[in-house]
Order: structure tokens, then C-alpha cells, then sequence
């Protein structure tokens, strides 16, 4: 167990140099060195400046330095929590990553919260009784559902909720302080789109615990049928879409990007999107390792989590 | 956007095309006209007003094949329906009764009015382009780049999963310790970083779905190859003598193909959203051509009304018939392959 996790927990870190390393390279072209030149000097002068001088501006930027130094310096930067600077938004980009993430935590919490119980109860509802017609609908209505991109969710529900009946505002850019009522388009749409998938994971799990031995022997034995389901299948059948909801934290980092634009939030991932379109290299290299980081830690969580909760494999 | 794809089941769905051969042929002669009609554009010369010509009734036949195919399955025939519905389209719109798609008319005309001695049975668009005929050609960017993309990623998936899968040892580790690397970015990130990088256009699409899809394509190929290379005909031509690259396209490849059709059909899906959504947010086809997420761009940002909703809603409608259609296939095909 602990030679599995220390083995997990090297592989992440890998995976993150791997990842950062490569950010950094690809963004580390001449090109780029120029672009960050016209940001801070303005292209008139950039165009203007001699070739020494351009030469000169690099060395004071230090940016003439063997890349794999200044690898080794932005590396350390970030883990003293110096994330650069970002030149759309004139702010340090550390404490703008992590209010915009915290944003994207509250939505992603919301989320979370409601979408585990419904995917949960329609997977174990369909999945209880496989092939019944509770079964087939909500197969259906999951398959229809996941079908829809979120960009088509959420022009549907603005359309009908905002737009045509009035309740909900139909952005959500929070101007005026934090408003729930402006979160839950935003949460609605991420749930339609994403509640599908892990109740059909719920449906599967369920089902092939159903049909295992134990549970027939538990109802040939007389058990009422909902104490069968409750105490004897449910505890194995939710191993499994354990796992893939602690991955949907990856695919949520994903989605929201959409969302978060269409709806106008500011969370991470339009800051993301307006760095990349900027072009605001540090930013967009902070963000891409901060989804990295988040991503490899709930793969881990879900890895370790799934041999804890799973006897068969604690044990052996 | 889920990346997890359980292993498909190892069915050979190709068996049930009488004939493949005729298919792909038929397939071939449909397809070659529409990309290049799309991806040329003027570069085509006189050419470009009779190329989709032979494209019309490959596409038609083609959808009879299936629907033969199919016939037993209600959910894959409702999804090829879908499917070629917006194929056919996307081949006769130069050839249907539209007005130009980018030509400003009279602006914000709702459905079904006629105003300027014209019937706009979708309305008009905010600079007064005939919704309709934009909705119409829009299909045609996104189906062949999708279709493209996802074919590029899949050669390239399915090329790194058989030297994975088959010649193992070091080369299995580098290249599924990469492929976990790039796995490990969330797929829009990837794509927005890629795309930031290369600079927006139809071919860096086609680049960015590669690097995002190849690596979970090249995850089930290798799990495929590692099973098939224990059979005897793979000893037998390793007896022989056949070099490696021989055993890999000719013994293993006919043998991983069947799961991957399905999975493939569930990948257009998410190529599709990908493109749709990328063009939504800016980083990929560009304007004036008519293109579903650029609709929706255009229209998020000058129609929030809901006299105007209509804006929004057909290029979203039309995106989602089109995703679900290829959702229902894959669906139908997995179904299918699991009664064999």
C-alpha cells in the first residue's frame, strides 16, 4: 500500500517536470522573446531598436542565459510562489491564479455537490433492475444528455431560463459581489452535461454487482429486496464510480473553460482563454500547470482511493 | 469530454460488410471531393463548381449501405441518419437554392417573415446574412476537419500503439510515459495552449486533436496488440522471419481494427464539440465562412435577446443533432458487436 502510493507520488512528480519542462520549451522560441519585447516596450520601439540593442534588452531581461538556467529559475520561482507578472492584467499572476481558482472552486463545489447524488441515485436506480424500463429512460435520457455539447446546454437554459422566462440573470460576471442566483446556470449546465457519464458508470458497477453470487444468495434467502440493494450491493457498486468522479475533476478543469466564457465568470478558465488570445505567456503557463497539478492529484487520489476502498486489493 | 474509454469489445465488425472494399471505395469517392472542396477552396480554379458533383450519389449510396448494414439496430439507424442528413448536406450546398452565405441582406429578420421581396424561413443573422444557408454550409468546415482530425489522430494513435504494444520493453516505456504526460493536461487546456502556440487555423486544429486524442487511441491499441501478439500467427510470421514492421501493419493491424471503429465513431463526437467549441471561443476556424461556433460567437455577443434567440439556438441545435448522431452510432455499433 505505501509502496504504491510513494511509486504514484514519484510518477506525478515526473509527469509534472515532464509537463513544465515542456511548457517552458515550447514557449521559449525567438518569436516569443519578441513578443514579450513589443508587451513591455511597445512595438514601435521594439521595430526601431538595433540589432545590439535588442541583444542588450535580453540581457537585462535575462533572457540570454542558457535555457535550461532559466528553467531552473522559473522553476524556483514557482515553487517560492513567484508565478511572473502578466502584462493584460498589470498584476502579479500569483494572486490572480488563485482567486480566479478559488472561483472556479466554488463552482466546481457546486457541482460536485449536485451532481454526485443524482448521477449516484440514477445509476444505482437503473442499474438495480438492468434491461427494466426505469433502466432504458434513464440510459436514454443520460446518452441524450451527454450528446449535447455544454456550449449547447447553456445557450438552451439561457434561452429558455433567462432569456424567455426571466428567473436567472443570463451572465455571470458577479459586477456587483457575489450573487448565487447568477451561479446556477453555470452549475446547471456542467451538471446536464456531466451527471450522464457517471451514472452509466454507476448503471454498469451496479449491475455486475447485482448479478454476482452473493447477492443471489442473499435474496434466496428471503432478504427483503431493498435491504439486499441497500446493504449488500450498494457498499461494492460504489467502489468504481468513485474513481470516475474523482477523474471528473480533470474533465471539469475542461469543460468549465466554455462555461465560465460563455457565462462570463471570471474563474480559471477564462482567465486562461484571455491569456492565451492576449498572448500572455506567463499566465498561460501558470494556468496550464496549475490544471496539470490538479489533474495528476486527482488521478492519484482516485488511484490510492480505489485500492483503499477496494478489499480485494488492500489486502493482498 | 471524458478521456476514459472502457476497452471495446473485440468483435470483427468489418464482417458485416459484404464487401468492404466497394464501401470504402464508395466512401473515398465521397469524402475526396468535399475535403478538397474545403480545404482548396479557390485554389480549385474551374474545377470548383462540379467537384462535389460525384460526391452526391456516393453519399446516397453510401447511406443505403449502412442503412443495410445497421437494419437491426433502431438506435445506430436514428444516428447514421442524423449523421448522413448533415453529410448530404454538407455535398449539395453549393448545388441548393441558397442565397450566398455571406452576403448581408436586411439584419435581425425573424423566422419566417420575408422582408426585401425574400422569405427567410430561419431569419437573418445580426449583419443580415440568411441564417438558413449559413446554417446549412456550416456543416461542411466542421465535418471535414473533424473527420480529418480525428483520421490523423487515429494513424498516428494506432502507430505508436503497435510499436508500444509489439516491440515492448523501452520503447513501451517512453512512449506511454509521454503519453500519460500529455493525458494529464485536461484536453481544453491542451488544446488552447497548442493552439495559442501554433496560431489558429484549420490544419493546427487537425495538429492539436492529434496530440490531445493519439495518446488515449494509442493506450487501447496497445492494450489490443499486447493480447493479439501472443497468437500463433504472430509466432508463425516471426518464425518465418518477417521483420517487425511487416508483423505489425500486416498480422496485427487487420486484427485491432473492429474495437476501433467504435471507438472511433464515439471520437468524432468529441472532435466535433472540440472544433465546435474552439471556434466559440476564438482560437480556431476563422471568419467570414459560415461555421456553427462561430454563429454562436458572433450572436453570444450581440443577441442576447430572446427575439433573437433564435441566433443562438439554431447553430446550437444543429451542432448537437450532428454530435448525437455520431453518439447514436457508436451506441448502435457497440451494441451490435456485443450480440455477435
Amino acid at each position: 500500500m505505501l509502496k504504491l502510493i510513494g511509486r504514484r507520488l514519484v510518477q506525478m512528480v515526473l509527469i509534472i517536470l515532464v509537463a513544465s519542462l515542456l511548457l517552458f520549451v515550447i514557449f521559449d522560441t525567438p518569436q516569443f522573446k519578441k513578443r514579450l519585447a513589443v508587451q513591455e516596450l511597445g512595438g514601435f520601439a521594439v521595430s526601431a531598436l538595433s540589432e545590439a540593442d535588442y541583444q542588450e534588452w535580453l540581457a537585462s531581461r535575462g533572457l540570454d542565459v542558457p535555457f535550461y538556467q532559466r528553467y531552473v529559475d522559473w522553476m524556483g520561482n514557482i515553487l517560492t510562489g513567484d508565478f511572473g507578472f502578466s502584462y493584460e492584467k498589470n498584476t502579479e499572476v500569483g494572486p490572480l491564479l488563485a482567486s480566479r481558482l478559488a472561483n472556479t472552486g466554488i463552482l466546481a463545489l457546486c457541482v460536485f455537490a449536485l451532481m454526485i447524488p443524482i448521477s449516484l441515485t440514477l445509476g444505482v436506480l437503473s442499474g438495480m433492475r438492468e434491461g427494466s424500463p426505469l433502466d432504458r429512460s434513464i440510459t436514454f435520457i443520460s446518452v441524450f444528455t451527454t450528446s449535447i455539447p455544454e456550449i449547447a446546454t447553456a445557450i438552451i437554459l439561457t434561452v429558455v431560463l433567462a432569456l424567455g422566462l426571466g428567473w436567472l440573470p443570463a451572465k455571470s460576471a458577479m459586477i456587483q459581489g457575489f450573487d448565487v442566483k447568477q451561479l446556477i446556470l453555470p452549475v446547471l449546465t456542467l451538471v446536464i452535461y456531466d451527471f450522464g457519464y457517471v451514472a452509466r458508470m454507476t448503471r454498469a458497477s451496479m449491475a455486475e454487482v447485482m448479478t454476482s453470487q452473493y447477492i443471489r444468495t442473499a435474496v434466496l434467502k428471503g432478504i427483503p429486496y431493498r435491504r439486499v440493494v441497500m446493504k449488500h450491493a450498494l457498499r461494492n457498486a460504489l467502489i468504481a464510480p468513485f474513481t470516475v468522479i474523482v477523474l471528473q475533476l480533470n474533465w471539469l478543469l475542461s469543460g468549465v473553460v466554455v462555461v465560465e466564457v460563455f457565462f462570463e465568470y471570471d474563474g480559471f478558465g477564462k482567465l486562461l482563454l484571455e491569456a492565451a488570445l492576449f498572448p500572455d505567456v506567463e499566465v498561460v503557463q501558470a494556468c496550464t500547470l496549475a490544471a496539470v497539478v490538479v489533474a495528476v492529484t486527482s488521478q492519484i487520489i482516485s488511484d490510492v482511493g480505489y485500492t483503499f476502498l477496494n478489499p480485494r486489493i488492500r489486502f493482498s | 469530454m471524458a478521456v476514459v474509454t472502457a476497452p471495446p469489445p473485440s468483435v470483427p465488425l468489418m464482417h458485416r460488410l459484404k464487401n468492404p472494399k466497394v464501401s470504402i471505395t464508395i466512401f473515398v469517392i465521397a469524402w475526396l471531393p468535399l475535403m478538397l472542396y474545403v480545404m482548396g477552396g479557390s485554389s480549385l480554379g474551374v474545377l470548383e463548381p462540379f467537384i462535389l458533383i460525384p460526391a452526391i450519389p456516393a453519399v446516397i449510396l453510401l447511406y443505403a449501405i449502412c442503412i443495410s448494414t445497421f437494419r437491426e439496430s433502431t438506435i445506430a439507424l436514428i444516428g447514421t441518419t442524423l449523421v448522413f442528413f448533415w453529410f448530404l448536406i454538407a455535398v449539395t450546398a453549393p448545388y441548393l437554392p441558397l442565397i450566398d452565405p455571406n452576403k448581408p441582406i436586411a439584419p435581425f429578420v425573424p423566422p419566417f417573415t420575408a422582408k426585401n421581396d425574400v422569405f427567410f424561413i430561419l431569419g437573418t443573422d445580426f449583419k443580415g446574412r440568411d441564417m438558413l444557408s449559413r446554417t446549412l454550409w456550416g456543416c461542411q468546415r466542421v465535418l471535414v476537419w473533424g473527420v480529418s482530425a480525428t483520421f490523423v489522430a487515429y494513424i498516428v494513435g494506432t502507430a505508436f500503439g503497435l510499436i508500444a504494444g509489439y516491440i515492448s520493453g523501452w520503447w513501451d516505456e517512453i512512449i506511454s510515459f509521454l503519453g500519460n504526460v500529455i493525458l494529464s493536461f485536461p484536453v481544453m487546456v491542451l488544446f488552447i495552449v497548442i493552439l495559442n502556440y501554433l496560431g489558429p487555423s484549420g490544419f493546427n486544429i487537425v495538429i492539436a486533436v492529434t496530440f490531445a486524442s493519439a495518446p488515449a487511441i494509442m493506450r487501447i491499441v496497445r492494450g489490443l496488440a499486447l493480447d493479439v501478439k501472443t497468437r500463433d500467427y504472430v509466432f508463425a510470421a516471426q518464425t518465418r522471419g518477417e521483420s517487425a514492421l511487416w508483423i505489425m501493419v500486416v498480422e496485427l493491424l487487420p486484427n485491432v481494427r473492429g474495437p476501433i471503429i467504435v471507438d472511433a465513431c464515439l471520437r468524432l463526437g468529441y472532435t466535433t464539440v472540440a472544433i465546435t467549441t474552439l471556434t466559440f471561443l476564438g482560437l480556431g476556424l476563422q471568419p467570414p465562412d459560415p461555421d456553427w461556433g462561430l454563429m454562436i460567437k458572433e450572436s453570444a455577443k450581440t443577441a442576447m435577446l430572446f427575439k433573437f434567440s433564435y441566433m443562438l439556438l439554431i447553430p446550437a441545435l444543429s451542432v448537437s443533432s450532428l454530435i448525437l448522431g455520431f453518439n447514436l452510432m457508436a451506441d448502435g455499433l457497440r451494441e451490435m458487436s456485443m450480440r455477435d
